[in-house]
């Protein structure tokens, strides 16, 4: 190789051609992929259409819930379910370790035994939001934006360690690849053949900002290049695609190491209930999102093989209403965070101070 | 008994620790066949294999971060960062994560973490090998800031932080590691954190301070008693949360206090401590209470480093102007 060859327009813009995106069904709800598609059986894509349609649905409530002041400090989902519910179908609960972002927690409602209400309470700070038996193996929704990869890193290298036939899997959103965190989490994952798998939620924005200012890489999965681990782009609104794509990174992360997989999806609602959309993004850009729907497209592949209906979707909105209705119930019944039950939490062994103030907050608590 | 070096001592107690739990990692920059680059993890990966005693990427926001994740599989890590001037580059695992998992879990979760750390003044290191930011790491509740200023207490309060369910930040300062040796028992004890220490017993006045100031504080009590004024000196050894007790206990007995810090004035340990002996000795006090640190600068790296570190002549100054008041 001679010096006079090197070009470096040619070798930037190659980079994106390795990352083709793979999908089984298209937006109409065809099959693009019949080998892959027949690999999944029926009962998985109604239980599939059903947890989605119930998010959807709970998402919907929750905005609404939110605008009334029942609720507050919500991050919507809606849109993004395909990628949520496809890779965590994709896991194993009663053996992952799973690190969510703080947009993923009603999914851990439904896929990994969060109760509603902790849901419910998560945004208004109360230490039950993350009070989780040990059964149910997660760590707390993060606030942070890239603190996910890096948490389910030492899981995930801790299970390496014990050759372990499980993997620690982390969700993260397409900003916090710009965090060196990311970097150092996937690098770090690289090095120690950590049985890692990690989807990167690339939903467009973070918060106002879109992917494209966020860096110069034409794709997300392209980072996974650096850290000398395997990545691949998955239709994000295609949620057999995702659920096909992390059941096979999983086998693989077990085997071999960590797994890098970019998910295109979107979110149809705002980043949190503060913030206005409209201010960064056009009415059409989210109507043709909306044509990508999961619900749209695997509700019409399911219809067509008589395995979904009108009616089943609306029983399940009736069930989210219950569920809601309930729950809130149960919500007004619990009793509001005190000052000293934070400081009773943080310590194991309390220090003096801790005694201290937690005596001076009992005496105000008690008036 | 044994005299050991403090380095020593420290390498007596992570021994201790591997021997004691099979599930102890220890895990950082250089510690592997290295040794360490103060030598004091030396051996330890031949003897326990590179499974449990093993390099990293040099990248520490990456080992704390791993060693979160560890701890809730439940192994027992103690990463090291090289120079505690680099934790900078970790503030989020160590403040945004590890010091706040029980609070985010509503205790059903813990981070049992030890970190090691070296900082400290008077060896002449380059840029941010030498920072005391101690004061930065005791304002994040959760966490707790350890302090060796004797080899005995280094290798006890070592293995008592690795007991510790809470995450502990233990730092050794770099001067201490050869210049202290003291007898450290064989075998595996504790000391128990959140006490502090009497290093010296008096009756007219209290010096308060930890690391590198201890040493320096029972120099300065010898030269104030040959003019007759008995200098009680009280070791922190635990930074954050600090034992007040002990503190207040002390200056309520001799009526004046000297706090004592190698870091900068502003903010940091001993302004805290200050005023909590104003809000609690305040009818006790025959003088203001005092202190004596290094000047509101980055750390004087080089030419002016023995200037602006705090020494024995500024404790007895400042001790005398404060007995004198």
């Amino acid at each position: 190789m001679k010096i006079s060859d090197i070009n470096f327009k040619e070798i930037v813009s190659s980079y994106a051609d390795e990352f083709p995106t793979y999908q089984v069904l298209d937006e109409k709800g065809n099959v693009v992929d019949q080998e892959a598609m027949d690999s999944v059986s029926d009962e998985l894509l109604v239980k599939m259409m059903e947890d989605m349609t119930w998010n959807r649905e709970m998402d919907r409530r929750v905005i609404l819930l939110n605008r009334q002041g029942a609720l507050i400090n919500f991050p919507p989902s809606g849109g993004q379910e395909a990628t949520q519910y496809g890779a965590m179908m994709a896991l194993d609960p009663k053996e992952d370790v799973l690190a969510p972002t703080y947009r993923d927690v009603y999914a851990c409602v439904k896929l990994w035994g969060v109760d509603l209400l902790q849901a419910f309470v998560w945004g208004k700070g109360h230490v039950l939001s993350g009070t989780y038996p040990k059964a149910v193996n997660m760590y707390a929704p993060n606030v942070v934006v890239g603190g996910t990869t890096p948490q389910a890193l030492g899981s995930a290298i801790a299970l390496r360690f014990r050759n372990e036939k499980r993997i620690a899997f982390s969700f993260a959103g397409d900003s916090s690849t710009s965090q060196g965190d990311f970097y150092e989490a996937i690098n770090f994952a690289g090095a120690y053949k950590a049985n890692l798998v990690t989807v990167i939620e690339n939903n467009k924005y973070g918060i106002s900002v879109p992917v494209e200012h966020q860096t110069a890489a034409k794709t997300l999965a392209q980072k996974g290049v650096a850290a000398g681990i395997p990545a691949v782009r998955v239709d994000g609104m295609d949620p057999i695609a995702v659920y096909l794509t992390v059941k096979k990174a999983r086998e693989y992360a077990i085997d071999n190491g960590p797994v890098l997989i970019e998910a295109l999806t979107y979110r149809y609602g705002p980043h949190t209930m503060s913030d206005d959309p409209t201010r960064y993004r056009t009415e059409e850009e989210v109507n043709e999102w909306r044509k990508k729907d999961p619900l749209i497209r695997l509700g019409n592949y399911l219809t067509a093989k008589g395995l979904w209906s009108e009616e089943r979707e609306a029983e399940i909105k009736e069930e989210v209403k219950a569920e809601a209705k309930e729950t809130l119930a149960r919500m007004a019944k619990l009793e509001p965070l005190k000052v000293t039950d934070l400081l009773k939490n943080m310590y194991a062994v309390q220090p003096q101070n801790i005694k201290e103030q937690i005596e001076i907050y009992s005496a105000k608590e008690e008036n | 008994m044994p005299v050991l070096t403090l380095a020593q001592a420290v390498t007596d107690g992570l021994n201790e620790a591997l021997k004691k739990y099979d599930n102890t990692l220890i895990f950082g920059e250089d510690v592997g066949k290295n040794g360490g680059v103060f030598r004091v993890t030396a051996g330890m990966q031949e003897k326990y294999g590179d499974k449990r005693v093993f390099d990293t990427p040099l990248a520490e926001s990456g080992i704390l971060h791993m060693a979160i994740g560890l701890a809730q599989e439940g192994f027992l890590p103690i990463p090291e960062i090289q120079f505690s001037g680099f934790t900078l580059e970790a503030m989020d695992p160590l403040i945004a994560q590890m010091s706040r998992i029980r609070y985010r879990t509503g205790g059903s979760r813990h981070s049992q973490i030890l970190i090691r750390s070296t900082y400290g003044g008077g060896v002449h290191t380059p840029e941010l090998h030498s920072d005391s930011l101690e004061g930065f790491f005791a304002q994040v509740p959760g966490l707790r800031v350890v302090i060796p200023s004797t080899a005995y207490d280094a290798k006890g309060l070592l293995l008592a932080s690795l007991e510790s369910e809470d995450p502990v930040f233990f730092l050794e300062h770099l001067r201490l590691y050869r210049t202290v040796k003291d007898e450290v028992p064989e075998g595996y004890y504790t000391v128990p954190l959140d006490k502090a220490a009497i290093s010296r017993e008096g009756s007219d006045i209290t010096l308060i301070g930890y690391g590198m100031m201890v040493p320096m504080a029972l120099q300065a009590a010898e030269e104030l008693a040959k003019d007759g004024i008995n200098a009680e000196v009280v070791d922190l050894r635990t930074v954050s949360p600090v034992d007040y007790e002990t503190v207040c206990a002390s200056v309520a007995k001799t009526h004046r206090a000297v706090v004592l810090q190698e870091a900068q004035r502003q903010t940091g340990t001993a302004g805290q401590i200050m005023s909590e002996i104003q809000e609690r000795n305040f009818m006790d006090l025959d003088a203001p209470v005092a202190r004596v640190t290094a000047p509101d600068t980055v750390f004087a790296v080089g030419m002016a480093e023995d200037q602006w570190m705090p020494n024995v002549d500024d404790i007895i100054a400042k001790a005398r102007e404060t007995v004198e008041f």
